[in-house]
């Protein structure tokens, strides 16, 4: 069945089916429907729903849930993610699977409300300290606010790790029509690690200080095999018209999907244009975006923000093809013919 | 009673393995207080049996490595968070015992407001707080609780009321709150108070255990290291610098099981979500227009009912099998300013939900004419409410429709429903999404039926309106 909801309230049923048991969370628009719904539905669904006393106070009741072996998550927008980067730091360190949503704002500071893409170092570089990194999937439509946030359960568990959803407040406050599909629920058995107040679970230890140093360069070494596998087998990415396309568009989010019409606005105009869509942010889709870069003229790179997600395009494409960048910040948004005639003077420009 | 036994409480480990170096010695200085507290909690967790469902918090602090020395289920946690924590742990294994184990930088510094609000809501925990009046662990400085005149690394002249501010006293301020159920301050100094620490720690295990809710003790303790002084020294400090200062005693002992409700035990499996499983999708009732992509802006004040206009025509395409995206204008220009959202309807995947060139416009007060009418792509369409808007835009090349909204919502004596009118005057004039379509939507959803009959007059009497 197919239901209008708006992105905020997929991911909370998208979290559900994929057995997610606790929410924590503290209310910012514009992610508060995600704690409003939640606040119904995890009772009702046999789930725990705590209203934190703070961003900080969230992060860590989901740290005391997964170290007890359950799914769970909370949800905030940028202040209240920067905020909760502490706490991510502890959920790497400890190795506890754990869904944190960010249905990014404008900043910096308090900033404003509207729509912005600046949260994108904070989430895919590892945005607290130590060495770690989180995956970060990107929705492009309410459908996959609902998928994705199953999918980051599964993933969280397959490597003990947090998991970013980096959403926006377009994709939060927007509505579609979802299908509410059955999710695949790949939840191992935690009794090996958690802490659960069972017998079985009693020689267990969640901890992330470990002294002597050699032992801590193992961990992190152990880390860094795992976002190695992390990187070869969860990729994610969506494309559009790429195979032919001589300027090739790379956009997240609800910028993917104003690309996406620019892209058939300066097809129209005879300009073969391409969207290559990162799914998931990290892992970046960089062997594929680099085959698809090699045959175009010039890269595009769309984003709400100063420009951060093309740093990750610079990085992976290596030079070598020409890169330009079309961003609007502080709430504001490009239209799409601000797109497509941006497309139009790079083919004019690049394409000899 | 408990009989007397002596020797090592069995829920020590034997030998300390998780410890670096000597396995046989902890890693506390003589006569601090950390050992002795450890044991009478290693005691009476033997003596209710309770080792393989209780959860240890273990902070940041000297006791960052209790994990060594006790043999239970063992979190480690950041500094000052461990409320936090444990609300988590609790909440998902209600049948746990949690242990928050904390010191004075830990509970009434960094993790102050996590202290409050986890016995504000009478979370079911035990949380032993050792006061020894300065941050031990990171060399002496000073705390929230150090005394007034005392010298730290951190107030090397002495704690003065006029830099530092007075001594913080943790009991009475939780004992404010209605959410706990045993406050209570001790001292680990003669033996009468090792015995009375010793009742108080077996009192607040107790409490979890039989559900009486959030349940914490002050243990005054001394820190001879910190305080470069002999152990007997340092207990006659806490007898006669702490003492003072922070009076032992009862501040609260009620029990709340009545209050608290225990969570719900997470359900296994996980359920799915209500519409999972393969349920049919519903048969798309067979389209009106013939359009391939609508454009759809829909503005107006805060307050007229522009977003649930646009939600409606939503739903009813939706129900049609259209694809849809609606978007809204959102934040403080909700109040009282003006409200837009934007409408595609299509028949194939839509790009951007955005829209900076409408095909069609609804407007329900002037200012939406202003803004919204000079976008409107040629050919395209202006349905104005015009009980508000008078001024019309100076365009030729779109059609525009008047619906005196207000008038015709009165007359159905429902002044409320005027932007269901403007929706039936836009589905009559575009053949959009049918009248039925949004009808039904509305009664899957659960909208009530009153509510909904009221709402599909007023589309009824905004297509009545336009026909003529």
């Amino acid at each position: 069945m197919r239901r209008l909801l708006k992105g905020n309230e997929a991911v909370v049923r998208g979290a559900l089916a994929a057995g997610c048991k606790a929410y924590f969370g503290y209310p910012i628009t514009p992610a508060s429907e995600i704690a409003e719904l939640a606040a119904w539905m995890f009772p009702d669904a046999g789930g725990v729903f705590v209203p934190a006393e703070s961003e900080i106070g969230s992060i860590e009741m989901v740290y005391g849930a997964a170290a007890a072996g359950v799914r769970t998550m909370t949800a905030s927008s940028g202040p209240g993610v920067s905020l909760m980067q502490e706490g991510i730091s502890y959920l790497a360190g400890a190795r506890l699977p754990s869904v944190i949503v960010d249905v990014q704002r404008a900043g910096p500071g308090l900033g404003n409300l509207g729509v912005e893409q600046g949260d994108y170092h904070q989430a895919v570089k590892g945005g607290g300290h130590g060495c770690y990194k989180t995956p970060v999937f990107a929705p492009g439509s309410v459908q996959e606010m609902y998928d994705l946030t199953a999918h980051a359960f599964n993933v969280a568990d397959r490597y003990r790790t947090p998991v970013f959803v980096l959403s926006d407040g377009a994709l939060g406050q927007m509505m579609e029509s979802v299908d509410l599909h059955k999710v695949a629920v790949e939840e191992p058995d935690k009794t090996p690690w958690a802490v659960a107040g069972t017998a079985e679970t009693r020689k267990n230890l969640i901890t992330s200080i470990i002294l002597e140093h050699e032992k801590q360069e193992a961990h992190i070494t152990g880390l860094e095999e795992t976002y190695a596998r992390i990187e070869e087998d969860e990729v994610l990415f969506d494309e559009y018209l790429v195979e032919d396309a001589q300027i090739l568009v790379v956009a997240y989010g609800i910028s993917s999907r104003i690309a996406r019409a620019a892209v058939q606005q300066a097809r129209a105009e005879g300009v073969r244009a391409g969207l290559l869509r990162p799914v998931s942010l990290y892992p970046f889709p960089s062997k594929r975006l680099r085959q698809v870069a090699g045959k175009a003229y010039g890269i595009l790179a769309v984003e709400l923000s100063s420009g951060q997600m093309v740093e990750d395009v610079r990085l992976f494409t290596g030079g070598i093809t020409p890169i330009e960048l079309l961003r609007r910040t502080g709430g504001m948004m490009p239209t799409a013919e601000d797109v497509a005639e941006k497309i139009l003077q790079m083919a004019k420009t690049n394409i000899r | 009673m408990f009989e007397t036994k002596y020797g090592r409480a069995a829920c020590f480990y034997d030998k300390f393995e998780r410890k670096n170096g000597d396995p046989e010695v902890t890693t506390y200085c003589p006569g601090c207080g950390h050992g002795v507290l450890h044991k009478m909690i290693a005691e009476a967790i033997d003596d209710f049996g309770i080792a393989d469902r209780t959860i240890l918090l273990s902070p940041v602090g000297c006791a960052v490595f209790m994990y060594y020395y006790l043999d239970v289920g063992n979190i480690q946690v950041s500094h000052g968070r461990s409320p936090a924590v444990a609300t988590g742990v609790k909440r998902v294994r209600p049948g746990s015992v949690v242990i928050s184990y904390q010191g004075d930088g830990d509970l009434a510094a960094i993790g102050g407001n996590e202290i409050l609000h986890a016995a504000n809501r009478g979370e079911n925990i035990t949380v032993f707080f050792v006061n020894n009046g300065i941050y031990g662990m990171t060399g002496g400085q000073m705390a929230p609780t150090t005394p007034l005149g005392q010298k730290t690394t951190t107030s090397p002249r002495g704690r003065s009321f006029a830099v530092e501010g007075p001594p913080m006293r943790v009991c009475e301020l939780l004992a404010t709150l209605d959410g706990p159920a045993y406050i209570e301050r001790v001292a680990l100094t003669d033996a009468k108070n090792h015995m009375a620490t010793r009742k108080a720690v077996r009192k607040a295990l107790q409490n979890q255990i039989d559900g009486k809710g959030f349940s914490l003790v002050e243990v005054l303790s001394a820190c001879p290291s910190g305080w470069k002084a002999s152990p007997p020294d340092a207990i006659r400090w806490v007898e006669q610098n702490m003492v003072p200062v922070f009076p032992p005693g009862v501040f609260r002992d009620i029990d709340r099981s009545g209050d608290i409700r225990p969570s719900p035990a997470p359900a296994q499996p996980a359920p799915a979500t209500e519409a999972a499983g393969g349920e049919a999708a519903s048969a798309p009732a067979a389209p009106a227009g013939e359009f391939k992509e609508i454009a759809l802006t829909l503005s107006g004040f805060g307050g007229q009912g522009v977003l649930f206009a646009g939600v409606s025509l939503a739903e009813g395409a939706v129900h049609e099998g259209l694809e849809t995206t609606w978007i809204p204008s959102y934040g403080p220009e909700m109040r009282g300013g003006t409200a837009h959202c934007h409408l595609r309807l299509s028949r194939e995947a839509i790009a951007s939900p955005l829209i900076t060139r409408p095909g069609h416009v609804i407007a329900f007060n002037q200012p939406s004419v202003e803004k919204f009418a000079p976008a409107i792509v040629p050919g395209g369409l202006l349905v104005v409410n015009s009980s508000l808007v008078k001024g019309l835009p100076d365009r030729q090349d779109i059609r525009v429709v008047q619906v005196p909204a207000y008038e015709i919502a009165e007359g159905l004596g429902n002044p409320k429903a005027a932007n269901m009118v403007l929706v039936g005057a836009y589905i009559e004039v575009t053949k959009a999404v049918g009248a039925k379509s949004i009808h039904d939507a509305l009664v899957e959803k659960g909208v009530k039926a009153k509510l909904v009959e009221a709402n599909m007059q007023a589309i009824e009497a905004g297509r009545r309106a336009v026909r003529k």
